[in-house]
């Protein structure tokens, strides 16, 4: 152990890693990412086929990346230059797949101590029960897998990984399918134990919700590449790429040329595709002519059927609803702005209240920090 | 009834199914597992067997095994006696014989068990052996109940390698197959008749316990 008598671990796992897929010989994919993460909660965040699992797989050792190095605090787990590349059983990695990987056939309490066969019978027997109760499955010690539900599964299967002290957790996307309740309690529990121990998690997710919820930090990776990093906000609010931008929820990404440049408002005004339609949006690495695009979360734009008047929107754009569909509890409104369709998010109730219907005159509201500019 | 012929049968049957278990877990493990691009070569060996006639492969096997093949003069420069027409023999050509009906099962049974568990068992901190004792041989265990319960039955009923290896002496290599085969020739077929229910008999139950046993009628934990 890095830590001496309660001293804090602060044990990073840096990564450089290269690795290509081949196709018939020829490179198909290509993951090639560099990144650090410190102890606590690092939310790797992208679409399916980003290079998520790959990445994970590598860092665990049950893949060879083609170059790199990968080292938990001092300790060098792989490097292609120094020839180092320690199997998955001695890096002290802990990983929670997808699938969960529980053993059938084994019960939840041996399940647990699985990892634990180098400890005596008394240690072991007290770490299962400790990491049993911290993830509140303690009832559960002698169901084989197949006799408990999803949520449990979840909760075995991190006490599992985490009962044999890892420097690292990864965790590949472990409470899919969950609902967002239990999903918190889950999460609740990792965090009450990560406090305790401080140690790098990184945890896949497609789910912007989770993004949001979980994350100190938030790494975005697209097509092989990290795209962006910081906090969850800034990775999520800031997409540089559009298929980051339709994973992260902005439901309106338009093309457009920019105008001008007014440096001293901190702003820019972005003419839609060949239309009328104008937005100001806020100033961004452009100059005047140059093609940029914007992205707009749908729950972002208010919707007014009479023209507003005093606001502090900057943007105020005139069009005709062009079709309403219930979506669940919410309804999605297309509206046509002189030829640009904008996807809008409104309650049934509002629905009602402004009697909206296809055809009718409305006027969109935007401020000029819900238009993200996407490079 | 002749019981000295279907205890020599059973004997010979438990003998061989004991060895090809030993055998055959490493080189199905191996089979299994191995990213090796040539053993395909390796698998059309062990599959050999299946299509080969008895005759062929009891031929080849007693001409090692005779005083001048390569396995009988290496018999008899360790034991100081041949192998022709021997117990011992008989359960060396007897394991060639049934090698598919052992090893293929347990490819099945090894490469069907979810590789993401043995990765999980990896990061774990199993090694390959104890991954393949906690992990792999218990949800193999229908596969290895398969193997052990086909390869004695093939090795009880079997004939050709019999007559060409051991030939025909009474308690040493006269099997119930090669005892019913004499009893026809004789014209005592109520004997003959006798001997082919018990083996009848036996190879349902045989079959009952491998079909039982893959349709999970008794295994411990729930089909996922």
């Amino acid at each position: 152990m890095d830590a001496v008598g309660g001293e804090v671990t602060t044990a990073m796992l840096a990564a450089q890693i290269r690795k290509e897929r081949r196709n018939a010989g020829a490179p198909s994919f290509v993951l090639d990412v560099s990144l650090e993460v410190p102890p606590g909660i690092t939310i790797l965040f992208g679409p399916s086929g980003a290079g998520k699992s790959t990445l994970l797989d590598c860092i665990a050792g049950l893949a060879r990346p083609d170059a790199g190095r990968i080292a938990a605090g001092h300790e060098v787990l792989f490097d292609s230059v120094g020839a180092v590349d320690l199997p998955p059983q001695k890096r002290r990695i802990a990983y929670v797949f997808q699938t969960l990987a529980l053993f059938p056939h084994l019960s939840a309490e041996e399940n647990v101590a699985y990892g634990l066969s180098a400890v005596s019978a008394d240690e072991q027997r007290e770490r299962v029960g400790e990491i049993l109760s911290a993830f509140h499955v303690e009832n559960l010690r002698n169901k084989k897998p197949g006799e408990i539900s999803g949520g449990e599964k979840q909760r075995i299967a991190l006490a599992r990984s985490l009962v044999t002290e890892p420097r690292v957790l990864l965790l590949d996307e472990p409470l899919t399918g969950l609902d967002a309740k239990l999903k918190s309690a889950i999460v609740d529990d990792l965090r009450t134990w990560n406090a305790a121990n401080r140690i790098p998690i990184l945890y896949v997710t497609h789910s912007r919700e989770e993004v949001d919820a979980l994350g100190e930090r938030a790494i975005a990776i697209d097509n092989g590449q990290v795209v962006s990093s910081g906090t969850p906000m800034d990775v999520l609010d800031a997409p540089r790429r559009k298929r980051l931008a339709q994973a992260a929820g902005f439901e309106n990404l338009l093309e457009g040329t920019v105008l001008d440049l007014r440096e001293t408002d901190g702003v820019m005004r972005v003419r839609l595709g060949l239309t009328a339609c104008e937005l100001e949006v806020p100033l961004g690495y452009a100059a005047a002519g140059d093609h940029v695009r914007v992205a707009i979360r749908a729950g972002d734009i208010l919707l007014a059927t009479e023209q507003p008047r005093g606001l502090s929107a900057r943007n105020l754009i005139e069009g005709r609803m062009a079709s309403l569909q219930p979506r669940g509890t919410m309804v999605l409104a297309h509206v046509d702005c002189s030829g640009v369709l904008f996807s809008v998010h409104v309650t049934p109730g509002a629905v009602r209240a402004l009697e909206l219907a296809a055809g009718r005159r409305v006027w969109l509201v935007l401020k000029t920090h819900s238009c993200h500019l996407v490079e | 009834m002749n019981m000295d012929a279907l205890l020599l049968s059973l004997r010979l049957a438990l003998c061989v199914s004991a060895i090809l278990l030993v055998i055959g877990m490493p080189l199905a493990y191996w089979l299994a597992y191995s990213k090796w691009r040539g053993k395909f070569l390796l698998e059309s060996v062990v599959a050999l067997p299946l299509v080969l006639p008895p005759t062929v492969l009891g031929f080849y096997a007693l001409v090692a095994m005779g005083p001048h093949g390569p396995l009988g003069k290496l018999w008899i420069a360790l034991f100081g006696q041949g192998l022709a027409f021997t117990f011992t023999g008989l359960i060396l050509a007897s394991v060639l014989y049934s090698f598919p009906f052992a090893v293929q099962p347990l490819i099945a049974s090894f490469e069907g068990v979810d590789r993401k568990l043995l990765d999980a068992s990896a990061v774990l901190g199993a090694g390959a052996m104890r991954t393949f004792w906690r992990v792999i041989l218990p949800l193999s265990l229908p596969g290895v109940v398969t193997a052990i319960v086909l390869s004695f039955a093939h090795t009880l009923g079997e004939f050709g390698v019999v007559l060409m290896v051991g030939g025909n002496l009474a308690g040493v290599t006269r099997t119930v197959s090669i005892d019913i085969y004499d009893r026809v020739q004789s014209l005592e077929y109520g004997e003959a008749n006798r001997m082919a229910l018990v083996l009848l008999a036996i190879s349902f139950a045989v079959l009952s316990v491998v079909y039982a046993v893959n349709r999970r009628v008794w295994t411990p934990w729930a089909a996922k």
